[in-house]
């Protein structure tokens, strides 16, 4: 069964069209990453899902009911923002349990879905603290927390991790991952992370400028991008692009290739000098430049290259992309 | 720490100057203070000097006592003034509010048209008010300075309470409705607390001018059993003869309630538990 469904979906605040002819669908138990650039309306498309926003036109199903007139609260949903958003007169238990007594929930539940979540997400020694006693890291776990009780059919994640410090995000990164595993419910994740969406994702969509990109698995996507755009986007360092008459007189097409791809060889289609270098001990990236066209070569293991240095670059013919003006891929 | 605020000068000098603006301010106050327990003659022939064993009586306070009721005038005042607060902060803080959560049609012409008021002195329409209390009948009932000072109050409240509206959290308010909270429910017990310092700087602009209030007192509710102590204390101060002891005197005793509520207003000034909740 879909978890959700939405049947061109459009937003508009006044004048500005943010969401346009949003079509996509999240079976049950699928974890989904909407990624794109800062602007592009992933938030606008989360609250929408969650009812905080009314779309201009289109349908939205969740769990196979159309509900567009229904609630927030009525919708079976969780969300877990990026500031946390914890009621700041509540403790920890209170903001836990808000929802539950809200629905009219026994005690005996409450409690138990308290303990249940609490568990999980290592909170009982804080259950009595207020949000303001709380550490950055502890506070997203109660934000987390506060989801699971409701035990909702579909989680909304809007950028949960990105006030948090590398390691720290990390973990919960992690943490999520094995909560998705141990809920099994669907999850809508928020993130312009790449590293987060290919670690996460079943499925991710790709956002720009309001409308969907592409929808796919992260290797769907990594492999066969739809678009320059979602090639660009993907991976890191991002994919070269440079123009293909470079290689072969008369083709006006963009070639792209990833970074991983490149490789020393001297007999390599490529000519390059180095203008920086990047020793990471596993990898090394080459920043080069080709006719004023600057190319970034992530090379597996340590090389003796230098800035100023020439050399030739290669790839595989299978590995390079091709597309047409207007940015779609044409091979 | 701040370098500024380390150095020892630095912090000699700001408390000097705190000091001496302190000083100035409750001096008035002071002065007030002890010659209302002084005799008449002592009062003008010194001033400043402290009550002594000779100086010293009660005489204004008991004049005060005698003299008609004096603690209805002040049951009056405290009445006008908690009552007024009450009303502009709560219909202030639910207009701005809606200006600030609601996009709706003619939001913008709505806030300029409350903020308006800032600037245009209700006194300009005395002559319309009286004849409106007066058609309703509510002249010379606490009702009519009550009304009259909740719209006084209004768009001072609604223009500061929205600028501070607009600076809760969305995600807040937004969680509060994914769990269910009525929008009443998030504007009372998400967004009020929230905003209590601005809410405590409207309540002190307001309580003073309407606490020494004597205009609309004197033409509104100038009957003996709604008279405010600022119209009270006025039989003291005629034309000719002026009875110092006890104007002091009540002035004395006026001070008393206004300082009680700064000091609960200043104290929600204090942010507590507010920080920490979003990040
Ligand atoms: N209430 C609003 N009124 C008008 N425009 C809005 C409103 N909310 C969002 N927008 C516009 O919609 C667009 C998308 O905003 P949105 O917050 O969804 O972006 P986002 O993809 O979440 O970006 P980020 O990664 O920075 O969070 C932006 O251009 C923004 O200016
Ligand atoms: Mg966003």
């Amino acid at each position: 069964m879909t978890a959700l469904s939405l049947q061109n979906v459009n937003k508009s605040f006044g004048e500005v069209h943010v969401l346009k002819d949003i079509n996509m669908e999240v079976e049950e138990g699928e974890f989904v990453v909407f990624v794109g650039p800062s602007g592009c309306g992933k938030s606008t498309l989360l609250r929408v899902i969650a009812g905080l926003e009314d779309a201009s036109s289109g349908e939205i199903r969740i769990g196979g009911e159309v509900v567009n007139l229904t609630p927030p609260s009525k919708r079976g949903i969780a969300m877990v923002f990026q500031s946390y958003a914890l009621y700041p007169h509540l403790n920890v238990r209170g903001n836990m349990t808000l929802a539950l007594k809200q629905e009219g929930q026994s005690k005996a539940l409450i409690e138990e879905r308290v303990q249940e979540a609490s568990r999980m997400l290592n909170l009982e020694p804080y259950l009595d603290r207020f949000p303001s006693e709380l550490s950055g890291g502890q506070r997203q776990r109660v934000a987390i927390a506060r989801a699971i009780v409701r035990e909702p059919k579909l989680f909304l994640f809007d950028e949960p991790l990105s006030n948090l410090d590398a390691a720290l995000r990390m973990n919960t990164r992690i943490e999520i991952a094995n909560l998705h595993r141990q809920l099994g419910a669907s999850m809508i994740y928020v993130t312009h992370d790449q590293t987060e969406a290919m670690t996460l994702a079943d499925k991710i969509v790709v956002l720009r400028d309001g409308r969907v990109e592409q929808i796919g698995s992260p290797m769907e996507l990594y492999n066969n991008p739809a678009n320059q755009f979602v090639a660009g986007f993907l991976g890191s360092p991002s994919m070269n692009f440079f123009p293909a008459q470079l290689l072969q007189e008369g083709d006006d097409r963009t070639m792209g290739v990833r970074p991983e791809d490149l490789f020393l060889d001297d007999s390599g289609a490529l000519a390059a000098r180095v203008s920086h270098v990047e020793k990471l001990g596993g990898d090394t990236n080459v920043i080069a430049q080709v006719n004023d066209h600057q190319i970034t070569a992530r090379l597996f293991g340590q090389h003796a290259v230098e800035p100023g240095q020439d050399l030739r670059l290669g790839f595989k013919p299978q590995n390079a992309y091709h597309f047409n003006r207007e940015g779609m891929r044409v091979d | 720490m701040n370098k500024a605020r380390s150095n020892p000068f630095n912090t000699v000098a700001m408390h000097g100057a705190l000091i001496l603006y302190t000083l100035i301010a409750l001096f008035p106050v002071f002065v007030i203070l002890i010659n209302s327990f002084k005799e008449r003659r002592s009062i003008f022939r010194e001033p400043l000097a402290l009550p002594d064993a000779d100086s010293f009586s009660t005489i204004g306070y008991e004049t005060v006592m005698q003299q008609g009721d004096f603690f209805l005038y002040f049951q009056n005042s405290m009445i006008v003034t908690v009552a007024s607060l009450f009303f502009v902060l709560l219909f202030g803080a639910m207009a701005a509010y809606a200006l600030s959560e609601y996009r709706f049609r003619g939001n913008m012409i709505m806030g300029l048209y409350l903020a308006l008021g800032i600037m245009i002195p209700i006194r300009i329409g005395t002559v319309a008010i009286l004849e409106m209390m007066v058609a309703t009948g509510l002249v010379n009932s606490l009702w009519a300075l009550i009304l009259v000072y909740t719209a006084q109050g209004l768009p001072l409240a609604v223009f500061i309470l929205s600028e501070f509206m607009r600076q809760v959290s969305d995600d807040l308010k937004n969680a509060g409705r994914i769990d269910g909270l009525s929008e009443y429910t998030i504007f009372f017990r998400l967004v009020l607390p929230l905003v209590r310092p601005a809410m405590a700087t409207v309540a002190v602009f307001n309580m003073i001018p309407i606490w020494n209030d004597l205009w609309f007192p004197l033409i509104l509710a100038p009957a003996e059993e709604t008279k405010t102590l600022t119209l009270g204390s006025q039989v003291f101060i005629g034309q000719f003869v002026t009875d110092w002891n006890a104007v002091l005197s009540a002035l004395s005793m006026a001070i008393l309630p206004v300082l009680v509520l700064y000091v609960i207003f200043s104290r929600q000034l204090i942010r507590g538990i507010t920080s920490g909740a979003v990040k």
